[in-house]
């Protein structure tokens, strides 16, 4: 398959740019890494922008306890190649020190929880800015989403009142305890992401391809199984081939029925498929804007 | 499945659509997506449901571009959404902006990253007076494409004197603001008439569909590729052993093209230098073209850092302190005449104070006012400002980049307006 670079050029150049601004405007920087596709690519940008020199950046994990175990070290093997300091803070420390409760039921998940522990490192580390891999298509909260996105002392967004963006133009300027988020990759969609992983031959997770894996079905999503999640009566644990299409904690992570075990197959599947990707998220399922509540709170 | 001949997207096309809530941008925008087949199912599944729940007798595809909840409850867009999606043709950005006077503000915004304004109007109306602002807009921040949409086509019996009547109009407009590009579509957003399909109602109209016209027009990206410029973002100093003389200095260019072996002038020192490399990672180029990014090195260790620009050694823009603009003011405390501010012109920042208001734009009329000069929130105006070292710059429309500017409140931070450099 030959892909036409015109646009992904483009997009690559912009999120370049952003990178760079990023470098420049802060002083303690992270990449929010969660060891998806996203932040994958964010990283190979920021590579990119700064070669031969350095990234100025430190991954920043949030780790909910529930992860792939196949993401946790693909997120170790990438750190020690590139020679940059790895944090990760976990959210069951957050839960152990009473400071967010566990969710009880068959939907538990620690996905929201992770805005405690997130702004806590942040305000441990004095982070100033922490770049993430979120992308306007991905949500219609997050299509209303700045490059450069101001946070108030107490990590909130404040989506009504908002820093207009003006031509590529950032202004990162900010008091003492605020804090900024950073979108390099706004603009991209899923099927640039994935362009872009072929086009640059990015290494991702096994998880990505297809593998046989022990899965249930939940509202008409299927879901990875782990020995932490409970189950209805009527659910069935089977084995069958699935892939990834996104990764998060394990409890709200829908996987895809699929054979493909390469990226020309996969960008295939996406090519067509009519379901967005969070369609297979569960944590976006909860109410209409359970996406924008979130991001008020600091989330992602 | 052809993703052979479906996934390459040729270019990439930024766009902006301002109109009010009652013109059906929304609609419209919803009407692409859908006919387009860029709604997903699960998308399609909610608006279904939120229209139900909302008591609407049909579908109502503006839901889908009204992201934050206040928006929803209020059937209002109050921010720019960015949308997305792509044909066999292009890949499309949409910058969707609420058309209400008192977002003007937005409708900069949106505009500032486009490089074509698609203009509602609804036919039973004609142009009003918020028609001739969206145009005026779209001049100021230098786009080069509009499309006229008459909308609402069926509720005139798809009259073709009442599309050639607006038309009239519009052209005298275009005329007026001296508009480059210029294309007129009658269309029903809400039935899908010329949006994505030729309307079976409207025989008469043998021009291109809505859709069709966006996927072939042919782009001025001339715009800013005439003089080279290079904003400094970034000194790349690796340290490192295998590098370690390794000097390089990181931008995206800004207009025109650099080749090694240039002779280059960099300002403000004004000092001479050679293009001896141009690095995009661990791809060496002759050659770097507006909007790429990448890592220049220089031949002689010469001082630069963040916020100098690079320019051809004939090619100097303009200097100086004093500088006029139009600007658009986007905060609620209005503008203070001899108020210091902070000014951002590419990655340079320096203070300034804004010296006087020479008049301000009454956009409904485009008549200065020069009795008035209270500059408040969706303002537009031409003001002077003077700043505390020179800038380097060129006029807004020699370059979009170079020419632009922001003003940043000292006191909280915010970007309180936008300017364009005469």
């Amino acid at each position: 398959m030959k892909i036409n670079d015109e646009h992904l050029n483009e997009l690559e150049n912009e999120a370049i740019f952003v990178m760079r601004e990023v470098a420049a405007q802060f002083e303690k920087k992270v990449i929010l890494f969660s060891g998806g596709k996203d932040s994958i690519v964010l990283v190979h940008l920021a590579k990119k922008a700064f070669w031969p020199a350095k990234m100025p950046f430190s991954l920043l994990h949030i780790d909910t306890g529930h992860n792939f175990e196949e993401t946790l070290r693909f997120r170790d093997d990438l750190a020690k190649e590139l020679g940059i300091e790895l944090i990760v803070r976990l959210v069951q420390d957050s839960i152990d020190q009473g400071k967010v409760t566990e969710e009880s039921g068959i939907n538990a998940s620690r996905n929201k929880a992770q805005s405690v522990t997130l702004l806590d490192a942040i305000e441990e580390l004095k982070i100033d800015v922490a770049v993430g891999g979120g992308r306007r298509d991905e949500e219609k909260a997050r299509a209303k989403e700045r490059f450069f996105s101001h946070r108030n002392e107490f990590g909130q967004w404040d989506p009504k009142n908002q820093r207009p963006e003006l031509w590529n133009i950032f202004n990162g300027h900010k008091k003492m305890g605020e804090h900024f988020r950073v979108f390099p990759i706004s603009n991209w969609t899923e099927l640039d992401v994935w362009q872009y992983i072929m086009k640059e031959e990015i290494k991702l997770p096994e998880l990505y391809y297809t593998h046989r894996r022990k899965i249930f079905e939940r509202n008409g999503i299927y879901l990875a199984w782990a020995p932490f999640m409970q189950l209805k009566p009527a659910e069935k644990v089977f084995e069958t081939n699935v892939r990834c299409r996104t990764i998060g904690d394990i409890t709200c992570t829908g996987v895809t029925l699929s054979k493909a075990d390469n990226l020309e197959d996969i960008i295939s599947e996406i090519a067509a498929t009519r379901v967005t990707e969070r369609g297979g998220r569960y944590d976006d399922k909860r109410s209409e804007a359970a996406m924008e509540d979130r991001k008020k709170e600091g989330y992602f | 499945m052809g993703i052979n001949g479906e996934n390459q997207y040729k270019s990439l096309l930024r766009f902006t659509t301002a109109g009010s809530v009652d013109d059906g941008k929304s609609t419209l925008i919803g009407r692409l997506l859908y006919d387009s087949k860029s709604i997903f199912e699960d998308q399609m599944d909610h608006i279904v449901e939120s229209s139900k729940r909302l008591g609407k007798e049909e579908v109502d595809l503006s839901l889908l571009t009204d992201g934050l909840r206040a928006e929803r409850e209020q059937g209002i867009t109050i921010d720019v959404a960015y949308r997305y999606f792509a044909t066999p043709e292009r890949k499309f950005i949409i910058a969707d902006t609420p058309g209400h006077i008192q977002y003007t503000r937005n409708m900069v915004t949106g505009a500032s990253t486009a490089d074509l304004a698609v203009i509602l109007v609804d036919a039973r109306k004609g142009v009003l007076e918020q028609t001739v602002r969206h145009s005026f807009i779209a001049v100021l921040l230098d786009i080069r494409h509009i499309i006229f949409c008459i909308n609402k086509m069926d509720m005139l019996g798809y009259s073709e004197d009442v599309f050639m009547k607006i038309r009239e109009e519009l052209t005298a407009l275009s005329s007026k603001l001296k508009i480059e590009d210029v294309h007129y579509i009658p269309i029903s957003a809400k039935h899908g008439d010329n949006v994505v399909k030729p309307s079976e109602k409207m025989k008469w109209y043998h021009g291109k569909t809505f859709l069709r016209l966006i996927e072939t027009i042919k782009l001025n990206k001339d715009k800013n590729s005439y003089i080279a410029r290079f904003p400094v973002q970034a000194v790349i100093r690796p340290l490192s052993e295998v590098h370690h003389d390794y000097r390089g200095y990181a931008g995206r260019v800004a207009g025109g093209a650099f080749c090694k072996g240039d002779t280059v002038t960099i300002l403000p020192s004004m000092t001479r230098s050679k293009i001896s490399g141009i690095d995009a990672m661990k791809k060496s180029l002759s050659k770097a073209s507006n909007g790429d990014s990448v890592t220049v090195t220089l031949e002689d260790q010469v001082d630069v850092s963040r916020g100098d620009l690079i320019v051809k050694e004939n090619e100097l823009p303009e200097s100086g302190q004093d500088i006029n603009l139009m600007t658009c003011w986007f905060n609620e405390r209005s503008l203070r005449t001899g108020g210091k501010y902070i000014v951002r012109n590419y990655s340079n920042e320096t203070a300034c104070i804004i010296k006087s208001v020479n008049y301000k734009m009454n956009i409904e009329t485009l008549e200065k006012e020069t009795a008035n000069p209270e500059v408040s929130m969706n303002d537009i105006a031409s003001i002077t400002i003077r700043t505390a070292k020179p800038l380097f710059y060129d006029s807004y429309r020699k370059n979009n980049i170079t020419g632009s500017l922001i003003l940043i409140d000292e006191g909280t931070n915010e970007t309180v307006a936008a300017g364009m450099i005469d």
